[in-house]
């Protein structure tokens, strides 16, 4: 679902026409020295999810409670459908913002909690009930008008939480950490009804995850924050699969990353000397680097093939092979994770998809060979 | 589960001592005495010592009368000034209560609300005055409210007032005493209820469109009702037998079942009738104690 919505507005962020729903435009919060948004600017297209990821105290937060108008900026203005929301307070926002902790009122019910923005925006009471009823059908809550909030289990009281910032119609929905107080059976499902539901309503949403998984599946977008800044912005295969620094190909997924210097650097390939690796990491794609600067090459672990035989060679003789024993296996069910340690002292992460049960066993100190097509490695100049 | 380990006998007696020692001391500094003052009020006047005379009687060779004397009780209601005292105690008492709560809440939010280290700042701030005697505050805010005291002189000398002001011995200084002795214990259970508030829930009312007063008229208020009531209670129960503090303060008229108990018992040496005026007031104070008790239990259940 997440891709076919990703194609359709796919337009929107590499049309230079197209008009940014949402404008963060050079935003920064201090606190006394320490700057938890630096200097922001970020467009947000009409209908998308868009997932700000980070690790906790990266500024997203902070980020999201500046949007709900919870946190003043120290500079720089947020547009909303091209409104300044400069010295708007958060209940004058077209906005609403889904709390991690849910924020439900205790002493109210489902329903009552569900109708309490309209009744604050004087919406006539008949209108009311019909739409809080329509919205409770809509996350499935149909039986759970009367209860109080302690009376819900958690996925439920989230679904609440859902229905009570969506109910208004906010032209920007903020979800903090949405599916972080959930199981994982239970995420994974509500992953997939959130984007049905926004699917349903086409309201916008801003997500902040520091769930790399989370993000990957709601996202037309992701912005990776560290340090109060956004490191990089994209579609999730973008990010997964060309990350423009080590942080964030270390930080979304998992990768092997080899230091290395430029030996080669031509207009269609480079090759890397690593002494890390103990071999030549041939990439069939120009970089633009200095010549014989340090650079990096990110490899995935499932773009790593493993074999007891010697691979049939994938470029260059002697590039993008390597030797290593078998340290450590850890068997996942649909694939399994296999730790190499190389001669150097390196230790590789590959992953296979366990695709027959009575597969030719590589076990515990075992000597294999590692290679890897030319196109997969990734560079990154920091 | 025979072969449970002889020890265990011994914890049982021991958790049933535990248990026992406050019941007995509740028994001996609670139930005798309110026995003894009961037996009291049933008792006809005596000049003696103690100025009753017994209930049981020996009457003949072996006969033994119980004489239970209700009139005591009869005069409470057909004398207008004991009626009279007990409606102006239970006034004063709630408007009292009024009082400390309009000042009492603000402060215990402000407490709940400030940072960590400026809240423990604040509490130690509430509780000091304990540390003094009540009757040395209240003897201090007669040197304060007199028609040369402190408030007298200050407004004199800024030119705000050209004579003194009387406020000794008139029903404000009589509310100033009360309010400034009860406040702690409104301050103290209300700030407790708010200080477990998750403040996240303002900043969840204001984003669904309350402006920050409606947010705390429809979320704090409603939520630190508990806390509330268990500090207005803490208020309203002792302020209704209040003695010192009319005494000291309020004057010749400050009319409170307080000061009727005390004068009956040492002016007019009528035990009996005092007796029955400090039962009639337990009485009336018992569904407020029971409120009070229902509204802990509520509180300690949510805090569960």
């Amino acid at each position: 679902m997440a891709n076919s919505g990703e194609a359709a507005k796919a337009v929107a962020w590499r049309d230079p026409n197209a008009r940014a729903y949402v404008e963060i435009d050079r935003v920064t919060k201090s606190f006394g020295d320490f700057k938890a948004v630096d200097d922001v600017s970020l467009k947000i297209y009409k209908g998308e999810i868009f997932c700000l990821l980070g690790a906790s105290g990266c500024g997203k937060t902070t980020l999201l409670r500046i949007l709900g108008g919870f946190e003043t900026p120290t500079s720089g203005r947020i547009l909303i459908d091209g409104e300044d929301m400069t010295g708007v307070p958060p209940y004058e926002r077209p906005v609403n913002m889904m709390f991690q902790s849910y924020a439900l009122f205790p002493h109210m019910n489902v329903e009552q909690n569900v109708a309490f923005g309209l009744k604050q925006d004087g919406v006539p009471r008949g209108e009311i009930a019909e739409r809080v009823a329509t919205m409770l059908e809509l996350v499935k809550l149909g039986g759970f008008a009367k209860r109080k909030p302690h009376q819900l289990s958690g996925g439920q009281r989230q679904r609440v939480a859902l229905a009570r910032s969506l109910v208004k119609r906010p032209k920007v929905l903020l979800l903090d950490e949405p599916l972080g107080a959930l199981d994982k059976k239970l995420r994974e499902h509500t992953q997939f009804e959130l984007i049905g539901l926004q699917d349903k309503l086409g309201v916008t949403f801003l997500v902040v995850t520091h769930d790399q998984e989370e993000a990957m599946t709601l996202a037309t977008r992701i912005g990776v924050m560290d340090h109060g800044e956004i490191v990089q912005a994209g579609t999730p295969s973008e990010i997964y699969e060309f990350p423009s620094s080590k942080f964030v190909a270390d930080f979304v997924g998992s990768v092997n990353i080899f230091e290395g210097k430029l030996l080669e650097d031509e207009p269609e390939h480079v090759r890397i000397g690593s002494e890390e690796l103990g071999a030549t990491i041939y990439v069939s794609h120009g970089i633009s680097a200095a010549p014989e600067a340090v650079v990096w090459a990110a490899i995935r672990p499932e773009k790593i093939f493993m074999s007891i035989a010697p691979p049939p060679s994938t470029g260059v003789a002697g590039d993008n092979v390597v030797r290593g024993a078998v340290q450590d296996i850890a068997y996942l069910g649909d694939l399994s994770i296999y730790l190499v340690k190389l001669a150097t002292g390196k230790v590789v992460r590959v992953t296979q998809p366990n695709t027959s049960r009575h597969a030719e066993a590589i076990t515990w100190e075992q000597q294999v060979y590692l290679s890897w097509d030319a196109s997969s490695p990734v560079v990154v100049t920091r | 589960m025979r072969l449970l380990p002889p020890s265990s006998k011994v914890g049982i007696s021991g958790r049933g001592l535990v248990v026992t020692l406050p019941y007995l001391w509740l028994v001996l500094f609670f139930v005798v005495p309110f026995v003894i003052v009961l037996k009291i009020s049933f008792s006809d006047v005596d000049l003696a010592i103690p100025p009753y005379k017994p209930l049981l009687e020996w009457v003949g060779q072996n006969s033994l009368a119980i004489k239970l004397n209700f009139n005591n009780y009869a005069f409470l209601f057909t004398d207008p000034l004991y009626v009279h005292a007990f409606l102006n105690s239970v006034k004063v008492a709630f408007i009292s209560t009024v009082l400390c709560l309009l000042i009492g809440y603000p402060v215990a939010y402000g407490i709940a609300r400030a940072t960590p280290t400026a809240r423990n700042l604040l509490l130690l701030l509430v509780i000091l005055p304990f540390w003094t005697s009540l009757l040395l505050r209240v003897y201090a805010w007669i040197g304060l409210l007199k028609a040369n005291g402190v408030i007298n002189n200050v407004l004199l000398a800024l030119g705000a007032i050209h004579e003194p002001l009387n406020m000794l011995y008139t029903p404000f200084a009589m509310y100033v005493g009360i309010v400034y002795s009860y406040l702690p214990f409104l301050i103290l259970p209300l700030y407790a209820n708010l200080e477990k508030m998750d403040w996240q829930l303002l900043e969840a009312a204001e984003d669904l469109g309350c402006r920050p007063w409606q947010a705390f008229y429809k979320i704090t208020l409603p939520l630190s009702r508990n806390g509330i009531l268990a500090g207005s209670m803490l208020v309203f129960i002792p302020a209704v037998g209040e003695f010192v503090i009319p005494a000291l303060l309020g004057g010749p008229n400050a009319l409170m079942i307080g000061r009727v108990l005390w004068d009956e018992f040492f002016s007019n040496r009528a035990w009996p009738v005092a007796s029955a005026v400090a039962i009639l007031l337990l009485i009336l104070l018992v569904p407020f104690m029971m409120w009070y008790q229902s509204v802990q239990a509520r509180e300690s259940a949510s805090a569960r």
